[in-house]
């Protein structure tokens, strides 16, 4: 069954929606741990946007994200899946802090554009090893980029403790020549916000101008929908998987480059901090859009600051690694939905569906009462009382439940919304 | 509801988004019969077959299988009421034995639960001497020629009770000799009892094989017809709707200097064996070189080492007096070489990319349509507006993504692009394969259009109609040898015929 075509704009309503309902959903996690999810989102929102502080946290979290977020999602557009961010960003960053430290009184528009450069580079040479070796081999990209991310992990915590070490406490390097620091565009408080978010708003654009209106996006694209019909319009694929790794890499060494020239001033060992990995959900949450990409950027930047402001409150910010996962599932989960949309569009099978799911839903829903129901001492008082282990495996257990019921009910809730609006284009159409 | 009658389809609607794919489409097939349904591609004919297979639900209508009336909700409903499909693409596990592949998905089972392959061998052999049809069952899918395979296809639906068979275009992937052995399986099944219904849209075989026709266009039936009161001209007119030349009148044209050169092309296929063994053949300008065979015997191979997608093992290849051994695809286009390949879907087309992006494929890095490395947008939807018009491409939304057209109409854009690229020298492969007789006619029209403005084309074809009716000198190939070089006006289908299954010509004419 093929997927339907759906409108240009289908591409940002996923993503929406799907945002919507892992809040929805993680409320439900809220209440059962005894607090008030309307305070808690009031409170993860203040602290993302609250005040002009909260605001700059939130970009500074940001900047980096685009970046990887591009760097993922330019490879998927090219057919290659790059899970080498993290070691890209952190060799990118790891160079620029050789170059960085050792520059001495140098017009900082040379020392910035140097260093820029050199981290670009680095990223690049890192992502293309894996590019070559799937261009002349035909080694998967998947493997050899993880195997180079531990590589990058190990060499760069080496330097850090070894050569490159400074002081006690975190490894880290020395401090980078004051030439080579980001201009700062905003100072709130502790928080220098620099104009990395300039070079990330940039990069996205460009990548946008390179995969829409450029004969170089063309052939990227088409290498990666067909590799066969590519080499056949006379496009090299060998060619373009080298140069879309390498163009992927350079915008996650970018990444390493902002966080060492616009936060850190120095290399330290926690510098990436998985940011390379979270670049893989954002650029799936952007749609593998540029712009796109700018918005899922902001969106984990806002949860990721929000979440402190939650800490503080007294909830776990755990809470919005489950919006994050139930965000990226329902996204992923859209493909699915379009197919089986497909499917349902046949009236009785639509009958058929939903009393399935039906069923489903309330043989879970069941068993998730139950087990609440079980988790409760008071249940248990008769017996002479339940050990604690025992009602927290039964409200773990409802817990999971819960969430299975919840998310089959958004997938169908979102189902029935895509099958309403394809019935309405229809009549159009028809019409 | 008349009882003579296997398969009754009344009525029938089938709406996709746009499109009415099926209009109040009415069809009687007879107990016993071998029914022909005819049409263009986008006719509509495949999806009323698969209304019947259960595979599309009508939106009008009412179907009745041997006068009881069905509603089928999935393939499992229609296998149940007897009915059985042969499809076009085989739905076989290559690495599993013919046995395993007919018995697959409702196995016999020792104790319940054990695999019985003892028992499931003595089924699949008594089906196939019952009805003919030769199978190896020990041997796997991946080892035997295509013909078997589709018997395999064939004892699979026997095998699970099938009284109508859904024949959807099985000639397609056969030799002249596989087709006339289907045929007679064919026909063995009906003395057996069993209901046919045959798609096609290759007359001379309807003619052979049907009893009764059903002629589709644009998902309306404009033709009930006995095969026994009809002739070709009538079938393709109700197709076409209009009067279609059968033949191509081919002026005399004579060939000007040698543009393409191989000289003793050697190529290895994916398994590294030899494909193409020392072949060399020249075609010149104004001159239309056929390359016939069966599939298989390094035709493939040939054509890509050609085009620069395999790579030449040994010996050379001249374009326009230059050396082009091992150039790839980009510098070949350069010097005006154009490919239409064999398979469309692989090569031909990126189906995501629209049809104004699939018609610079090849192209893209030429003025107008890029411009110090960007892309001029304007200048592509100019070309495709341009194309979509000249070459009559359906629908004319040169916006829709390629994969959305029609095969006929895939095939045009295709073309249309080859030959915008004006060529000097031009490689066609299975032009025509899977289309219907209004875009055969217009390709071969082209090709010979082609050859009045002095292009050389090199045209392999399992076809021999069609090599025949458009090549100005025939090459035979047998297992990646030429086997003789002949004049289609001084040879005949036979003498072709011994060559194509390795006979060479001083033998045939010995």
């Amino acid at each position: 069954m093929k997927a339907m075509a759906l409108p240009r704009f289908w591409a940002f309503v996923v993503p929406i929606v799907s945002v919507i309902v892992a809040l929805l959903i993680a409320s439900i996690v809220i209440i059962m741990i005894g607090k008030d999810p309307i305070q808690a989102y009031e409170i993860l929102f203040k602290g993302a946007f609250g005040s002009s502080s909260a605001i700059a946290n939130t970009i500074v979290k940001t900047t980096p994200l685009i970046l990887t977020g591009l760097a993922v999602g330019f490879g998927f557009r090219a057919g290659v899946f790059n899970i080498g961010a993290e070691g890209q960003m952190i060799m990118g960053a790891l160079m620029a802090t050789l170059v960085a430290i050792n520059l001495g009184e140098v017009p900082p528009f040379l020392a910035i554009s140097l260093v820029m450069l050199t981290g670009m580079l680095a990223g690049a040479g890192w992502a293309a090893i894996a590019g070559y070796l799937k261009a002349k081999t035909g080694a998967h990209e998947v493997v050899t980029t993880i195997m180079l991310n531990w590589i990058a992990t190990y060499l760069s915590s080496y330097m850090v403790q070894v050569p490159l070490a400074v002081g006690s406490g975190t490894p880290k390097s020395p401090e980078i020549a004051s030439s080579a620091k980001l201009p700062v565009l905003m100072t709130v408080g502790a928080i220098n916000m620099s104009a990395g978010i300039i070079i990330s708003v940039i990069a996205a654009i460009l990548l946008y101008i390179l995969l829409e209106k450029t004969t170089m996006g063309y052939e990227v694209k088409a290498a990666g929908f067909n590799p066969y019909a590519a080499e056949y319009g006379g496009i090299s694929i060998s060619k373009n998987i080298t140069l879309t790794m390498a163009i992927s890499g350079a915008l996650a060494g970018l990444a390493g480059v902002v966080e060492l020239m616009g936060v850190h001033y120095r290399f330290l060992g926690t510098l990436s901090g998985g940011k390379g990995f979270d670049g893989i959900s954002i650029a799936l949450i952007g749609q593998n859009n540029p712009i796109g990409i700018i918005f899922a950027a902001l969106l984990m930047g806002a949860l990721r600051t929000g979440s402190n402001e939650m800490q503080f409150a007294g909830i776990p910010k755990h809470i919005v690694m489950i919006v994050q996962g139930i965000v990226i599932f329902l996204v992923a989960a859209d493909r699915i939905v379009r197919t089986s949309m497909a499917v349902m569009n046949e009236k009785k099978t639509a009958i058929d569906e939903t009393r399935k799911f039906l069923k489903r839903a309330s043989i879970s829903g069941g068993l998730a009462v139950a087990f609440w129901f079980l988790s409760s001492e008071k249940v248990w008082n008769w017996t002479g009382g339940i050990s604690s282990h025992i009602a927290k495996t039964f409200w773990i257990l409802a817990l999971i439940m819960l969430l299975t019921v919840m998310i089959v009910v958004a997938l169908y809730v979102i189902s029935a919304i895509i099958s309403a609006f394809m019935a309405f284009r229809y009549k159009r159409v028809k019409e | 509801m008349e009882k003579e009658y296997a398969v009754v389809m009344k009525g029938i609607v089938k709406r996709f988004p746009g499109v009415l794919a099926n209009d109040h489409v009415d069809l009687h097939v007879k107990k016993g019969e071998i029914h022909a349904v005819v049409g263009e591609n986008g006719a509509g004919k495949t999806t009323l077959m698969n209304q019947l297979y259960g595979l599309l639900h009508p939106d009008e209508g009412e179907i009745y299988i041997f006068g009881k009336k069905v509603n089928f909700r999935g393939p499992r409903d229609a296998i149940e009421n007897g009915i059985g499909m042969v499809h076009q693409h085989f739905m076989l596990v290559d690495n599993l034995t013919v046995a395993e592949n007919v018995v697959l998905g409702s196995e016999s089972k020792k104790w319940g639960f054990m695999f019985d392959l003892s028992s499931a061998k003595k089924v699949v052999k008594e089906l196939s001497e019952k009805y003919g049809l030769y199978v190896d069952v020990d041997a796997k899918i991946e080892d035997i020629p295509v013909g078997m395979q589709q018997r395999v296809e064939i004892l699979k639906t026997l095998y699970r009770g099938a009284e109508i068979l859904i024949f959807d275009e099985p000639t397609a992937v056969l030799t002249p000799q596989e087709t006339e052995e289907l045929f007679e399986v064919m026909r063995r099944l009906k003395e057996a009892g069993k209901t046919m219904i045959f798609i096609s849209h290759k007359l001379n075989e309807v003619m052979e094989i049907s009893d009764n026709i059903t002629v589709m266009r644009l998902g309306k039936v404009t033709a009930n017809l006995v095969t026994s009161e009809t002739n070709p001209r009538e079938i393709a007119r109700a197709m076409v709707g209009r009067d279609v030349v059968l033949r191509v009148e081919k002026s005399a044209h004579k060939p000007k200097e040698v543009v393409f050169e191989v000289e003793n092309l050697w190529v290895k296929d994916n398994r590294g064996l030899d494909a193409v063994k020392g072949i060399s053949f020249n075609v010149r300008a104004g001159e239309i070189v056929g390359i016939a065979g069966v599939a298989g015997n390094g035709q493939t191979e040939l054509v890509e080492a050609i085009s620069g997608l395999r790579k030449v093992e040994k010996g050379s290849i001249r374009l326009l007096g230059n050396d082009v051994t091992n150039l790839d695809p980009r510098k070949l286009r350069d010097m005006r070489l154009s490919h239409i390949p064999e398979d469309r879907l692989k090569h031909g087309l990126i189906v995501q990319y629209p049809a104004y992006y699939n018609l610079i494929l090849g192209q893209h890095w030429w003025r107008p349509f890029s411009n110090n490395g960007f892309l001029d947008h304007n200048a592509i939807y100019e070309n495709a507006k341009d194309l979509f018009e000249k070459f009559d491409i359906r629908p004319r939304n040169w916006r829709m993504l390629g994969g959305n057209f029609s095969g006929g109409n895939q095939q045009k854009i295709v073309v249309a692009r080859e030959l915008n690229a004006k060529p000097k020298f031009i490689v066609v492969a299975q032009p025509t394969r899977g289309l219907d007789v209004g875009a055969i006619e217009f390709i071969h029209k082209t090709l010979l259009k082609l050859r009045k403005e002095d292009v050389a084309i090199l045209l392999i074809s399992m076809e021999l109609e069609e090599i025949f009716s458009l090549s100005d000198r025939i090459l035979v190939m047998y297992e990646g040898e030429i086997m003789g070089q002949v004049r289609p006006e001084e040879t005949t289908v036979e003498e072709v015929g011994l060559m194509m299954a390795g006979k060479k010509l001083e033998e045939v004419r010995a």
